[in-house]
């Protein structure tokens, strides 16, 4: 079975490797891109049945000697987020196949060279590999970004030159975790930045390059400045899978090189607290969906964050779970707000009004997305929120549960704010028609978050053995390792 | 110590580039920021840490993943230089991005594929 890694990253690959041989194929285009994900799906759900009692598979390819080999492996945490992704990059294929959106014959191939790119990230094991993925994942992001040319050129520019920063660095942190150790491999740092402290400051430069790439304040502002201008739908799929490769590759790197040594956490909490309130106050004042949606993507890492920074089993495995499901929901939200702009040709608050009575089947997701993100009860949301400030309050940071319950209602605030100004009140404006069909891939979603709500037990399990896998890293040294 | 000197050379000119107005000067500081990057990796290396790569190599061969690193690092940059570029060229004749697009998709995912091959 763990010869089957490879695929996640090889199979998206080697299509959209076919399909930029066939440009003007739609059909194909689609029905192979729709297809490769699918099989994806599946196969990161048998990892994921595979991992759940806290084996870890790994893979060197070409049988090489563990020293040389490009290692791939698979623990819980990884599997989980490869299925997730997987069911993201499907949602977001659906919406695009049902308008037409994807004409541009780059479309669907850049969106499977990307999602290679972010699986194959979830699966590597070794700093260097990462580094290429996480390229792999961000190439074809440059060119999404800008489809279309226009005024997205310059969010495109700023987003190109923030993002290649951020990967020079990342890039200077893995030549200097080489320089002092002599290896790049996850299964060969293992604490090394706990006990020395010049590793320490090299894999920080790793950290900080992550922190970036995942939009951590004070590092965000690239974020709200660019993504909203990116095409409707590409901006779902950026939500769902570039800032999180950057936070899961964040908690990797911390709890494997730095074995979550605590003289850190204070600086990860404080940055995911700073996060929280200047992600959810920004979004306040803005005034389309798609930005103050982007802007609630800042607020949110920082809650991820904040389960990182106390490094306990119950705060890892809310993390795991909140991430887990916010990625859904964000998503969710994206699509529905993509589905606004398909029909409507805007997404300004203003200009919008009683969607509600237009489009029922997109309220009804958007509302279930919104009061998931909210953290209202019986939604995934509330599961995630409430584990995690339980961990935070067991571990006495009193200040930190203000924080999440007090951004938590601002951001409350601000999805009333989308829904009394586009989905309540009068029809307003042009009455677009939205196909059922752009509606279904959100409303999908919105019903995938709201069943984790009261059936949380499944994922619960599994963002324990997650947690336990992140918080011992043995049995994925000893896999990554070859013993 | 050479290598230390042409890295922080590198850098400055970079960060001086990327400070100024002008797309041209931005991209010119990325390439530069590129080849102190790729300095660093060289230098990264040492054999002192590991046997050679090959039997009856010497004592004084070269660490060859650090080369590798460099050599996949370059393909990269190279690739992502030139959307760039492409990028900038769009932006000067209003309107004819279609065909721009096309090239630099291509030329982008060389970039990627080619990020794979180690």
């Amino acid at each position: 079975m763990s010869r089957l890694l490879i695929l996640p990253f090889a199979g998206p690959l080697l299509t959209a490797a076919l399909l930029f041989a066939a440009p003007r194929r739609h059909t194909a285009h689609r029905v192979a891109g729709l297809a490769v994900t699918a099989a994806v799906l599946a196969l990161a759900v048998a990892l994921l049945v595979l991992t759940r009692d806290g084996t870890v598979l790994a893979e060197r390819i070409g049988g090489w000697h563990p020293l040389v080999a490009i290692g791939f492996a698979a623990d819980a945490f990884s599997a989980l987020m490869v299925t997730v992704c997987a069911l993201v990059v499907l949602a977001c294929l659906a919406t695009t196949a049902a308008p037409g959106d994807d004409h541009d014959p780059l479309f669907v191939p850049l969106v499977l060279v990307l999602s290679a790119g972010a699986y194959g990230a979830f699966l590597t094991a070794d700093l260097f590999n990462l580094f290429v993925l996480v390229e792999v994942m961000l190439v074809p992001s440059y060119v999404l970004v800008a489809l279309g040319g226009g005024t997205r050129l310059g969010a495109a520019r700023v987003y190109v030159a923030m993002n290649l920063l951020a990967s020079t660095i990342l890039l200077a942190g893995v030549g200097l975790v080489y320089g002092v150790t002599g290896s790049v491999r996850l299964g060969d740092l293992a604490a090394a930045a706990r006990t020395s402290p010049t590793v320490g400051v090299a894999a920080g430069v790793v950290l900080l390059a992550l922190a970036v790439k995942s939009a951590v304040v004070p590092w965000h502002d690239w974020l709200p400045r660019t993504y909203p201008e990116a095409p409707p739908v590409v901006l779902a799929l950026f939500s769902g899978l570039l800032t999180k490769v950057g936070l899961y590759a964040l908690i990797r790197v911390y709890a494997v090189v730095y074995d979550g040594d605590p003289a850190y956490h204070w600086v990860i909490g404080t940055a995911a607290m700073l996060s929280m309130v200047v992600g959810v106050l920004g979004a306040l004042g803005e005034a389309t969906m798609r930005r103050v949606l982007t802007f609630h993507m800042v607020s949110q890492i920082g809650y991820v964050l904040l389960g990182l920074a106390l490094f306990t089993a119950a705060s890892l495995a809310a993390a795991v779970f909140y991430l887990v499901q916010y990625i859904l929901v964000k998503t969710a939200l994206f699509l529905c707000a993509a589905a606004v702009h398909t029909g409507h040709r805007t997404d300004r608050l203003d200009r919008l009004g009683g969607l509600a009575t237009l489009h029922p089947m997109l309220a009804l997701a958007f509302a279930g997305a919104a009061l998931s993100l909210a953290g209202l009860p019986p939604f995934s949301g509330f599961v995630a929120k409430f584990l995690l400030i339980r961990a935070v309050g067991d571990a006495g940071q009193w200040v930190a549960v203000t924080v999440a319950v007090g951004v938590s209602l601002l951001t409350l605030a601000s999805m009333l704010k989308i829904w009394g100004a586009a989905f309540w009140g009068e029809p307003s404006g042009s009455d677009g028609a939205v196909p059922a069909r752009v509606v279904l891939p959100a409303l999908t979603l919105t019903i995938v978050s709201l069943l984790l709500g009261p059936v949380a037990q499944p994922l619960l399990g599994l963002a324990d053995t997650a947690a336990a896998g992140l918080l011992d890293p043995d049995a994925y040294l000893r896999a990554v390792n070859g013993r | 110590m050479t290598a230390a000197v042409a890295v922080g050379v590198l850098v400055a000119a970079a960060v001086h580039l990327l400070l100024q107005r002008g797309q041209l000067r931005v991209i010119l500081g990325f390439v530069l920021l590129g080849h102190a990057v790729n300095v660093l990796l060289l230098s990264a290396g040492g054999l002192d840490r590991r046997t050679p790569a090959f039997d009856g190599a010497g004592e004084d061969t070269a660490d060859p993943l650090p080369q590798a690193f460099a050599l996949t690092a370059i393909v990269i940059s190279f690739g992502i230089t030139l959307y760039l570029l492409g990028l900038l060229r769009a932006d000067v004749p209003a309107g004819d991005g279609g065909e721009e697009e096309t090239a630099d998709g291509r030329s982008a995912a060389e970039g990627g594929e080619g990020g794979d091959e180690r």
